[in-house]
């Protein structure tokens, strides 16, 4: 039977004599949505640019058993709003269509199969109606959409999401989270970037606490503790109890 | 202005020199508009000016051993894109300076090694700034295998080019080299600069990659639109500039880009979506008022 874990062991990555992550080890199931949080410059982006093999790292990183270079078609990656040119010449329907790009072999055009497959997914994001449109026209949300619909046009096994929820409206939000939880009963595995602390609990079933090392990793409830998050956030988070609900006040 | 126009016709049926400018002229202006798309929607305006400025001591040093111009340019050009590259990664120096030295470098050296051989045949004015119509038949011929070489190239990596250009995050975790599309985009921008080395020059290059792709990416939401337009762009100024050059005597690589500059000019102000004056009236009053 082929391994059902995402193994992180002992990963480290340094710029120029810096660490930026040290000693990083954590294994997760398949199947679930696992949030990566910390602080600002706790290094979430990086340890995801490392396992994706984009950053030079010592330690060991495998999925379900392979190497990052034989998953890569498996793997969609979500990038973080900030990091796209939104006044770049493409619609709506051009974006998802990227997400077939790596299925496309290099001779050959894009198939009706793969526009079709590229329809489906903005249509499961509920942005069928804006297919046409400049990517920068939309709303935080809608942008975020798209970008998910992409993801799952690809039919990959693994999601990278870097910072999927910040700066969007409640409707897209419930309509990620939807897709997410449904991505997750088909099987798949997310790693989401998660920088401030409100519904960690509803949206993620397992937590990746880190601040340059690893503060904990496991199930969300064993994970969002008081001690763990001030021992991550330390100075820079108040943490209240409000009757059950934890309430995290970040910097 | 219709006498004129039978004049240029007249004069590109009876002078083969002429025709010869001409599709030299055309096919700058496309393969110039479809390297530009690429090299605007990077940010990679100065990196244009810097490998078609640094392509002169190659140019030169060509000349000296009698070489073709080609092969010296891209060398030098192609050099050039890696030592800035190489300046960039290894030190705290910014992509954007690490140009500017290198870039300002190499013609320097170009400029040196003309002045030196002051007497030969190698006209300093013309390859600063083109003359169309001396362009051979050869000149034509390498014009043109360059043309189809870059037209092809960008063709068949036209998916890997986008994604790469769009979102590198997700181009490099598919598994795509990234850095070396980046330095084959190089490789092309030195091939397009030599082709055009004859028809605007080297100081004007940068025009013809930069003004007909902006120009287009004022009038278009898709890539291949923006790619197409800009082509047409760079065909437009072609020909309108070789014919005010042929009418009124006057420098024709110059004559190009001013066409191209008119006409991004013109979309500026009048592009139905990104033209300034359509976004002045669609601003509301009330807004108006208060800025």
């Amino acid at each position: 039977m082929a391994e059902q874990f995402v193994n992180v062991d002992n990963l480290s990555v340094h710029y120029y004599g810096q660490t930026a992550i040290r000693d990083i080890s954590f294994s997760m199931k398949k199947g679930t949505i696992v949030g990566v949080i910390g602080p600002n410059g706790a290094g979430k982006s990086t340890l995801m640019k490392a396992m994706l093999g984009l950053e030079k790292f010592g330690g060991r990183v495998s999925f379900f058993g392979n190497n990052i270079n034989n998953m890569r078609k498996k793997i969609a990656y979500v990038p973080q709003r900030n990091s796209i040119d939104w006044d770049f010449p493409v619609r709506v329907d051009d974006v998802v269509l990227m997400g077939r790009f790596m299925h496309i072999p290099w001779y050959k055009r894009a198939s009706k199969k793969d526009r079709e497959r590229a329809k489906a997914a903005l249509v499961k994001v509920g942005m069928e109606s804006y297919s046409n449109r400049q990517i920068g026209e939309l709303s935080g949300g809608q942008q975020q959409r798209v970008f998910l619909a992409r993801a799952l046009a690809q039919d990959a096994d693994l999601f990278f999401l870097d910072e999927p929820f910040v700066g969007i409206d409640v409707r897209s939000e419930e309509i990620i989270v939807n897709i997410l939880h449904q991505l997750r009963n088909e099987g798949k595995t997310m790693f989401i970037i998660h920088h401030d602390l409100s519904k960690v609990e509803k949206y993620f079933d397992q937590l990746v606490l880190l601040n340059q090392v690893l503060i904990q990793a496991g199930a969300v409830e064993d994970v969002y503790q008081p001690s763990f998050l001030k021992e991550a956030y330390q100075g820079n988070a108040a943490i209240l109890k409000e009757g059950n609900e934890m309430v995290v006040v970040g910097p | 202005m219709i006498a004129n126009i039978e004049s240029f016709i007249f004069q590109l049926m009876n002078y083969p020199y002429l025709q010869n400018a001409l599709l030299a002229a055309i096919l700058v202006g496309i393969i110039c508009g479809v390297i530009g798309c690429f090299i605007i929607l990077r940010g990679m305006a100065l990196m244009g000016d810097a490998i078609s400025h640094a392509v002169l001591p190659g140019v030169v040093i060509a000349y000296m051993v009698g070489a073709s111009f080609f092969i010296g340019a891209v060398i030098t050009g192609v050099l050039t894109a890696l030592a800035i590259g190489f300046i960039s990664q290894n030190s705290r120096i910014k992509e954007d300076s690490a140009i500017g030295i290198m870039f300002t470098a190499m013609f320097a050296l170009g400029v040196v090694m003309i002045t030196a051989l002051q007497g030969t045949s190698v006209d300093l004015w013309h390859i600063l700034f083109g003359n169309v119509l001396a362009v051979s038949q050869t000149d034509l011929y390498i014009t043109m295998g360059i043309g189809i070489f870059v037209l092809l190239t960008i063709f068949v990596f036209y998916r890997p080019l986008l994604l790469s250009s769009f979102d590198e995050t997700m181009a490099k975790a598919t598994g795509l080299p990234v850095k070396w599309i980046h330095y084959m985009l190089m490789l092309l921008l030195s091939f397009v600069t030599v082709a055009s080395l004859q028809t605007v020059g080297i100081i004007l290059v940068v025009a013809m990659l930069i003004t007909p792709g902006a120009t287009a990416y004022l009038l278009t939401e898709r890539f291949s639109v923006m790619l197409f337009l800009s082509a047409l762009f760079g065909i437009i100024s072609a020909v309108s500039g070789l014919f005010w050059s042929v009418i009124y005597d006057v420098s024709s690589g110059a004559s190009i880009v001013l066409v191209a500059s008119a006409i991004f000019i013109f979309f500026f102000f009048f592009a139905p979506k990104q033209g300034l004056v359509f976004k002045w009236l669609r601003t509301p009053k009330r807004e108006s008022k208060i800025s």
